[in-house]
């Protein structure tokens, strides 16, 4: 048989540089949930964002806001940061923001 | 296909569409969604009553379209359900892009197809044009010559696309009016033989298997589509394997055999010819009028046409002086139907082929006589003992 | 090959020309024979001209061609008999079998037919006397197994009181009505 009902398959997770199609789940399935955290986005990035703690509010907009769910909270929910492993840099935190100063976008150094 | 049958199993007389629907009973699918369209809507109907009486478990959507039918048959297969819808012609065409979907996805739907002329001008009577167009789909597709083979056929075809090494969705095929509105003869196994030889789904991935979150038809670009494309084409090709080993098992429970095709008195043939469906049976009448008048004249009639088993048909045809592949079909390729240009191909390496030539005959219903195919076998009498053929594409029965 | 019987029935739509040739098919079925029976499809609409077919083998019938040279032919209404058509393709030894008030000799005359063998029977009255309204398929089938011969009467009458059991089994009084009206047709339909 060529593909794989086994334990392997459920784990797979990017084919190896040597896998064939027998190694890749049948029907393009992705048989593991969760696993878009793995795609760093954050290699899009041209501008980023950067939180001030001390002037934050703690309003959550921007992690409200944000379209790939990169603002870091602590257990109780306060902003402590930006997961710049996924931040695209689109700036919508910085745009909605009311607080002058708390969310502000620079641009990405190479 | 032998007219044998166990001791336990029930003489009936049921049309085709009244067998698929029984068979479908039997099978008491998780899923059947379908859209009602001529000839085929005896099958959903009858079903449907099934239903309503509470003979089945099936959760059943009437959904508002062909698209929606397959659409809907695509989510339940991919959560596991056991799934089914069936349609006809002009229903098949607009359910186009979601057939490829569920093939591409490798979902064991079964699909009792009820051909019909896909329009236009518009018609609702047999021919294979429908299912033909979608051979490339990535479908198995099976045909039927009758009611028997039509109930036999839906029963293997759900093993047939469950079977990990296949995967893949089942079209089972039957003429149009002349299977599906004949009232017919046939043999039905028991329902607790049936739900044994059905058994459970077991399906490798599930929407609902919530321990094991699974995405289902995802973007799949450059990087991986191609293989698994050969994956698909895998399935195909395991298809080959499967079949005859289910074929096997239900030989077992039925007595009745089923091979890739039947060969009809081919044995020492100087002619034969080869068909799909219900023209198979006439055909097999004419065979035994002509061999009582001494004349050397055979039948292969092909039930499964998607995998192609060439392999098989080389050896079986290998030989043969002359052969007459039927199309109810017109591929429009300006050189003969579709079953006569795979044949032709497949028989391309082969030792001491037969010359092939093509009649496409019967679009639309148009009647198939008796003295129309005893015509085709007098033709490739005589192309045998010249040893060459005149005309390579005829249409048959149609006014000239 | 064993002998396969064709039978035509021309009626016009609504009149059950389909149903009648299905209940003749399911009652041989029921006898051990092996049938087809299958109607001719297109615009149906009520009052049109409609047929449909059996065939009745002692063997597995494969042939799936129309029947175009039939031995028997049923006509339900006799305004159908205007046209030439009930009696096209017919073998000259063949028989047709009239729903008319009319005797198979004036019958005869009057169509100016030459051969075939004419059974008649008025299977309208006979309906409308046990069921109370003018459907002359049911009847008609008691006139064809007399004209034929085709199955033995008895049996063929337990075989229909199943298959009416199995259709109007709520309604005695229509499965009683219709056995009375084939039985009436069998012994009142006439021949030359």
């Amino acid at each position: 048989m060529s593909d794989c009902r086994d334990e392997g398959c459920q784990r797979w997770q990017t084919p190896a540089p040597d896998a064939t199609w027998r190694d890749v789940p049948r029907g393009g399935v992705i048989p593991r949930g969760g696993n878009a955290a793995e795609y760093q986005t954050g290699d899009w990035r041209s501008a980023r964002p950067i939180h001030d703690a001390d002037l934050c509010i703690q309003c959550r907009l921007c992690w409200v806001y944000c379209p790939d769910s990169s603002i870091l909270t602590n257990e109780e929910g306060e902003v402590i940061g930006i997961d710049y492993d996924h931040c695209k840099g689109c700036g919508i935190c910085a745009a909605e923001c009311p607080k002058e100063g708390a969310m502000t976008m620079i641009a990405e150094e190479f | 296909m032998s007219l044998a049958a166990k001791s336990n199993e029930i003489r009936m007389a049921l049309t085709g569409n009244e067998s698929v629907a029984y068979a479908m009973k039997q099978i008491n699918p998780d899923v059947v969604a379908a859209y009602p369209i001529t000839p085929q809507t005896e099958i959903v109907q009858i079903f449907s009553s099934y239903v309503a009486d509470g003979d089945v478990d099936t959760v059943f959507e009437r959904v508002e379209s062909e698209h929606s039918a397959m659409s809907a048959v695509v989510g339940a297969a991919a959560a596991g359900a056991r799934s089914m819808t069936a349609t006809s012609a002009n229903g098949l065409a607009l359910m186009w892009e979601v057939v490829y979907i569920a093939a591409s996805n490798r979902l064991p739907i079964v699909m009792p197809v009820v051909n019909r002329a896909l329009s236009g001008p518009i018609n609702i009577h047999c021919d294979h044009s429908d299912t033909m167009g979608a051979r490339d789909s990535g479908w198995i597709q099976l045909y039927s010559e009758n009611a028997q083979e039509a109930y036999d056929n839906t029963l293997q075809a759900v093993r047939i696309a469950e079977h990990p090494d296949v995967e893949l969705p089942v079209m089972v095929c039957q003429d149009g009016f002349i299977i599906s509105h004949a009232l017919d003869n046939l043999y039905t196994l028991d329902d607790a033989a049936v739900q044994a030889f059905v058994g459970q789904n077991n399906p490798r991935y599930s929407l609902l298997d919530v321990d094991h979150p699974t995405t289902f038809g995802p973007l799949d670009l450059q990087d991986w589509y191609f293989e698994h494309k050969r994956q698909q084409a895998e399935g195909m090709k395991n298809a080959l394997d499967v079949i005859p080993e289910i074929a096997k098992e239900y030989e077992g429970i039925s007595g009745r055999d089923y091979g890739f095709f039947e060969e009809y008195r081919t044995d020492d043939a100087e002619a034969v010819m080869m068909v799909l469906g219900s023209t198979a049976g006439t055909a097999k009448d004419v065979v035994d009028a002509m061999r009582s008048e001494g004349k050397r004249v055979g039948l292969v009639k092909l039930r499964v046409f998607r995998p192609l088993p060439v392999a098989h048909l080389v050896r079986a045809l290998r030989g043969k002086p002359a052969l007459a592949i039927m199309d109810r079909a017109e591929s429009f390729a300006a050189s003969g139907g579709p079953l006569y240009k795979e044949i032709r191909s497949a028989l391309y390496d082969c030792e001491q082929a037969p010359m092939v030539s093509n009649y496409i005959y019967g679009l639309g219903g148009r009647d198939i006589r008796p003295e129309d195919l005893r015509q085709v076998f007098e033709d490739n009498l005589r192309a045998a003992a010249a040893g060459h053929i005149e005309k390579p594409v005829t249409y048959l029965g149609v006014r000239e | 090959m064993a002998h396969i019987l064709e039978i035509r029935w021309h009626g016009r739509g609504g009149q059950g020309a389909k149903t009648a040739a299905n209940l003749l098919a399911e009652a041989a079925s029921s006898a051990g024979r092996f049938i087809q029976a299958f109607p001719e499809y297109g615009p149906e609409r009520m009052g049109a001209p409609v047929a449909s077919f059996n065939r009745i083998s002692t063997e597995p019938i494969r042939i799936r061609s129309g029947v175009t040279e039939p031995e028997v032919v049923v006509v339900l209404d006799p305004t159908l008999m205007r046209s030439g058509d009930v009696t096209s393709g017919l073998k000259p030894d063949g028989t047709i079998v009239i729903n008319t008030e009319k005797d198979p000799g004036t019958i005869r005359e009057q169509m100016g037919i030459s051969g075939f063998r004419i059974f008649a029977v008025d299977a309208n009255r006979i309906s409308v006397e046990t069921l109370g309204r003018r459907i002359p398929n049911t009847p008609m089938l008691g006139a064809v197994i007399r004209a034929t011969g085709i199955l033995d009467y008895d049996a063929f009458m337990e075989n229909m009181e199943l298959e009416l059991k199995k259709k109007f089994g709520g309604r005695p009084e229509i499965v009683q009505g219709n056995l009375e009206a084939i039985r009436r047709a069998y012994e009142e339909v006439q021949s030359e």
